[in-house]
């Protein structure tokens, strides 16, 4: 027997304990169900951050947004402009230095295609409370289909470090039930107050 | 300058003078850079605790960038220079060959961290760690990055040059011992590292004096393979300190050299796919690249640390047995010498490290969990159980060794340094623990203010995201007082310290090694 900063003597290319053997077999074993279950997940899972994914300029991804903004705009909440797309749509976010842009009024249930660009640097769409995190990067198109599976007034925090006034990036997203129709506060525009 | 050898007497090991001194240059620079980093780090905690919310906003992202910096970098790269000068030249009873391409690249890494710390500290760098395109720092940051990098690659092919100077010279029989194996797979990694720090940083270098551009995802894309994999080389060098601390604290044995040495070879194969776990929720790539990359290959680098988290306790155990404490299943654990803190270091690091920070690690690489993980505090709660309580806790067991065999002086406050572990590894633990629920409520890492005061929308955590905060900070502070310690204990030491009573120290010239005239072994390693 000898030390790890001995030099082992000779050949040391020798039969593994049964024990070793034992504990190597059951590592194998386990790091495979690990590898099984990420293509399984992925077919079998709900919720991937797959989706269509495009370069585009940031003045390109600009004017889709202007574009979308003025055709399905409802109103407006603390500056920002609400848009609601009729389901189906491609609805589109743009973070920049330091919001996201439009407010969404989306429909629970509806399927939608959304779609995520910087016009500046890295940002991160951080959907709260559901914890949904996806990374925001200039020149990119993330398209993500998206189906709102309840109702209620959530908020897109930036959890990527983007400069000094990263903290205060925050946007919103309202997911109205027509079935049963919200209300109070969570849908009257103000944010601020807001229920969750 | 000085040559020729001295002989240490504990470890009968002939140590090289300019070993000694690389060594002693390097720990003392990474405990430096420690020490700036933990500084950092305390305002950070503070500032983060909302309660105290001591930083202004500037000032916390950049104390956080250069807490970053000073730790995964500098700290870290510094250390594991100096435990390939251990690992080669010590271990193989070797000479430093060209001794001065050392001194070379110990100048470059210092300069590269001076030209990084000025522009960090006067705010033109204040990008974070990762500083991801296109956010702009000055361009002596980037610089200052590659010729740190230049530094280290140069180091780390002295290290490669020490290995084929030691066959040469045939200073040690057979093959290498494992410790130097490990430091080997470290520093293969480290090439792999490097290369792609290099091949980032430059067009980024580029890029901020205007000359060409850097796309986005390319860049974090490439960055990763720098940001992630110089985290691989801390998990080698790690695990190369835990066979190397269990020999000096309990006289551990190598189970078996095949298995060992077949798992460093499957870190070098794989571990660097780790990378793209960073990339997960991201737009550039495809769902089959993530899949295949973020599994490391089937797993097979996970499988290398199963295997080391095996071998290595299963040493101690063995080397413990063998010195008689046979008794019933845990004689050998309980009779351990807890008082060490090499060894209290050595137990520590391999527990936090596997049960926390491998465990957290390896979920996070699937897709489902990334998207509920990403960038959030789960993040550093999970990396703070790798590299600080993993690595920095394993680095500093092995400090209360290289204080006594290197700088031959007696660890000061001993007392003090018996409890270090305790608080650190614990404080750690509390603090990982707590980041990593304070992320599934979602709150964002790298964020100065989660109340969200100046936000145009009104956020409101959970009320348990408070207390798991005030709880993180407690955990936390605890850990700064174990890092204090740590270093007025090793300051102290190395430069007011008593000398150890081991006899005139004298450096000899002396001719190759017995068993140099008996022909070259057969196998390489």
């Amino acid at each position: 027997m000898h030390s790890g900063i001995e030099s082992p003597g000779g050949i040391w290319w020798k039969p593994v304990h049964k024990s070793e053997k034992i504990w190597i077999g059951l590592a194998f074993a386990w790091c495979m169900v690990l590898f099984a279950m990420m293509p399984l997940w992925h077919w079998k899972g709900g919720q991937n951050p797959s989706g269509i994914r495009h370069r585009v300029e940031p003045d390109a991804f600009l004017a889709r947004t202007n574009e979308f903004i003025a055709t399905y705009q409802v109103g407006e909440d603390n500056g920002y402009p609400v848009v609601e797309p009729p389901p189906g749509a491609d609805i589109y976010l743009a973070a920049r230095m330091w919001n996201w842009s439009p407010v969404l009024r989306l429909k629970k249930g509806a399927q939608y295609t959304l779609h995520l660009s910087s016009l500046d640097v890295n940002h991160g769409f951080s959907l709260y409370p559901l914890n949904v995190n996806i990374q925001v990067v200039p020149g990119y198109d993330y398209g993500l289909r998206v189906t709102p599976s309840e109702a209620g007034d959530f908020r897109v925090v930036c959890n990527e470090f983007c400069g000094i006034g990263h903290h205060n990036m925050v946007g919103r997203v309202i997911v109205v039930d027509d079935a049963a129709p919200v209300v109070g506060r969570a849908v009257d525009g103000n944010g601020r107050g807001g229920e969750r | 300058m000085k040559t020729g050898f001295r002989t240490c007497p504990v470890t009968s090991l002939r140590v090289h003078a300019q070993a000694d001194a690389l060594i002693k240059a390097n720990a003392v620079a990474a405990t430096v850079a420690l020490l700036i980093g933990g500084v950092a780090a305390v305002l950070v905690l503070l500032t983060r605790w909302q309660v105290v919310h001591l930083l202004g906003a500037e000032m916390f992202y950049r104390m956080l960038t250069i807490h970053g910096m000073n730790m995964l970098i500098f700290f870290i790269l510094f250390f594991e220079m100096a435990v390939l000068y251990f690992a080669g030249p010590v271990l193989l009873n070797c000479r430093v060959p060209a001794p001065r391409v050392g001194w070379v690249a110990f100048l470059l890494m210092v300069v590269g961290t001076l030209m990084v710390e000025w522009t960090m500290w006067t705010g033109r760098a204040d990008v974070l760690f990762t500083s991801y395109v296109p956010l702009r720092a000055h361009p002596l940051f980037y610089l200052g990055v590659i010729i740190f990098a230049v530094g280290a690659l140069v180091a780390v092919s002295l290290f490669f040059a020490t290995l084929l100077v030691a066959r040469n010279e045939r200073t040690y029989r057979g093959s290498m011992p494992l410790v130097t194996f490990g430091g080997l797979t470290a520093a293969i990694i480290a090439v792999i590292t490097l290369s792609h720090g290099a091949a980032i940083y430059i067009p980024t270098f580029l890029w901020s004096i205007g000359v060409m551009n850097v796309d986005a995802q390319v860049y974090r894309m490439v960055w990763w393979g720098l940001g992630h994999s110089s985290q691989q080389i801390n998990v080698a060098a790690m695990v190369s300190v835990w066979y190397l601390l269990g020999t000096l604290t309990v006289g551990a044995v190598v189970l078996n050299e095949k298995v060992s040495r077949t798992a460093f070879v499957l870190y070098i194969l794989f571990i660097s796919m780790a990378s793209a776990h960073h990339l997960l929720v991201d737009p550039g790539m495809g769902s089959a690249w993530k899949v295949w990359n973020t599994s490391y290959f089937m797993y097979m680098a996970v499988l290398a640390s199963m295997l080391h988290g095996f071998t290595v306790p299963g040493g101690i155990e063995l080397g413990m047995r063998v010195r008689g404490y046979t008794k019933g299943m845990f004689e050998w654990l309980r009779k351990a010498p807890w008082g060490d803190p090499g060894f209290s270091s050595l137990i520590f690091s391999i527990v936090v490290f596997g049960f926390v920070g491998g465990i957290t690690g390896v979920t996070f690489g699937t897709e489902q969990i990334n998207i509920i993980a990403h960038n959030t505090l789960r993040i550093p709660g999970h990396f703070h159980a790798t590299v600080v309580s993993g690595t920095a806790m394993a680095f500093m067991g092995v400090t209360y060794y290289v204080i006594p065999l290197i700088f031959r002086k007696k660890i000061a406050f001993w007392p003090l340094a018996k409890i270090q572990p305790y608080l650190f590894a614990g404080g750690m633990l509390i603090f990982s623990i707590s980041m990593t629920f304070a992320g599934t409520f979602g709150v964002p890492r790298r964020h100065w203010d989660i109340t969200f005061s100046g936000a145009p929308f009104q956020v409101e955590f959970s009320p348990a995201v408070d207390l798991v905060m005030g709880v993180m900070a407690m955990g936390g502070l605890i850990a700064a007082v174990g890092g204090a310690i740590y270093i007025l204990v090793t300051v102290w030491s190395v430069f007011f310290g008593e000398p150890m009573d081991l006899g005139e120290v004298v450096y000899v010239e002396i001719g190759p090694a017995p068993g140099a005239d008996e022909p070259a072994p057969a196998a390489v390693g």
